[in-house]
């Protein structure tokens, strides 16, 4: 499945057009406007996050990745936001106790 | 009883102002007595656009603190019966009048028995934006296919909305059909997929449009100009006749049957 998609886009190669490129990156703008949710808030979050799990796993902070996009709903044809997080681990702690 | 009506958009430079002149223009030829109000305190530009720059004596300010009466302040438009233009005070700033004075100014229009009573609100969502809207029915918010005016749109139909103004139509304006078609520029199915309000009118980018108004008069009343066209169709509308979406309704299905064409 991977195979054919990589040689299709291949096969394409141009860019896509600009229009849906716009569109792409408004209804990704758009749903961090609707969802009130600024950089700062993220950062917050982010730091919460990692507050949290550093707890139990050795992290790396540096690589750590975490937005609002929006995917598919279940229900219904529509879009969801959703929150991403990447959170790549160094090693898992040993309990102490 | 007549409808207040209030062009906004959030953005500067989408075409607010051209967009009040030529409905308030095309209703006043479609028999409508119509007041346009220039709501950009400041920075006035619908009298220019109107082409009545000359014949201000009074404006919206000097009405509201009583220096002279609404009557004295309207200017009748020679051109067109039963329209009238109530030009902003440009040596004052936005602060000058207040929403609840602006809702008086509104009532006092009605009972002047106008059907059609259209403000041109300034951009930004601050206190010009507040009073702008103050006493309005309706909105019609406009907006071109580009993100950053989009975006605008989105954030002020969710502040209308929060000032109980429901349901604002919308109006594209300054589309390229020919871009359209090559998909390099966002089309009305895409914006009113993503804004999720009724589309009122599709404007076409045209020159006529720049030649109008260098003349100050309005397109709505060339009957060869497309984008003149567009706004007799939103005049329409406004009136509550059902008037399809000409131009770019063909250009999709064409664009639609070619996209076919290539993917088979």
């Amino acid at each position: 499945m991977i195979g054919l998609f990589d040689v299709l886009s291949f096969l394409r190669k141009k860019e896509p057009a600009s229009g849906s490129v716009a569109k792409d990156r408004l209804k990704l703008v758009l749903v961090h406007d609707r969802a009130n949710c600024s950089s700062q808030v993220l950062e917050m979050l982010k730091g919460d996050i990692i507050k949290v799990i550093s707890n139990y796993m050795e992290i790396d902070e540096d690589e750590l990745d975490i937005n609002i996009t929006q995917t598919r709903s279940e229900d219904n044809n529509g879009t969801v936001p959703v929150l991403y997080a990447n959170i790549p681990i160094k090693s898992m702690k040993r309990k102490s106790s | 009883m007549g409808e207040v009506i209030v062009v906004t958009s959030g953005k500067g430079g989408v075409g607010k102002t051209t967009t009040s002149a030529n409905i308030g223009c095309g209703l006043a030829v479609s028999g409508k007595k119509v007041a346009l109000v220039d709501a950009d305190i400041g920075l006035r530009n619908l009298d220019v656009v109107m082409g009545l720059e000359n014949r201000i004596v009074y404006d919206l300010v000097d009405v509201v603190e009583g220096k002279c009466k609404l009557k004295q302040a309207l200017i009748k438009d020679k051109r067109y019966a039963g329209l009238y233009l109530l030009p902003a005070a440009q040596t004052r700033d936005k602060d000058a009048v207040s929403p609840e004075q602006m809702k008086k100014l509104c009532e006092n229009l009605k009972e002047e028995e106008f059907d059609y009573i259209i403000i041109d609100c300034p951009a930004g969502i601050e206190q010009g934006f507040k009073n702008a809207i103050a006493g309005a029915d309706r909105a019609l918010v406009v907006t071109t296919p580009e993100v950053s005016a989009v975006r605008d749109a989105d954030r002020i139909i969710g502040l209308l909305e929060a000032n109980e103004l429901n349901d604002p139509s919308l109006i594209l304006n300054r589309v390229r059909t020919d871009m359209v078609e090559k998909n390099e520029m966002m089309s009305m199915d895409d914006v009113t997929e993503i804004l999720a309000v009724d589309i009122i009118g599709v404007v076409p980018d045209d020159e006529s449009i720049v030649i109008q108004t260098n003349k100050g008069e309005p397109a709505v009343t060339v009957e060869s100009s497309k984008a003149g066209q567009a706004f007799r169709n939103i005049t329409r509308r406004i009136m509550g006749e059902e008037v399809p979406f000409m131009d770019l309704k063909e250009d999709d299905s064409f664009f639609t049957k070619l996209k076919k064409l290539f993917k088979k």
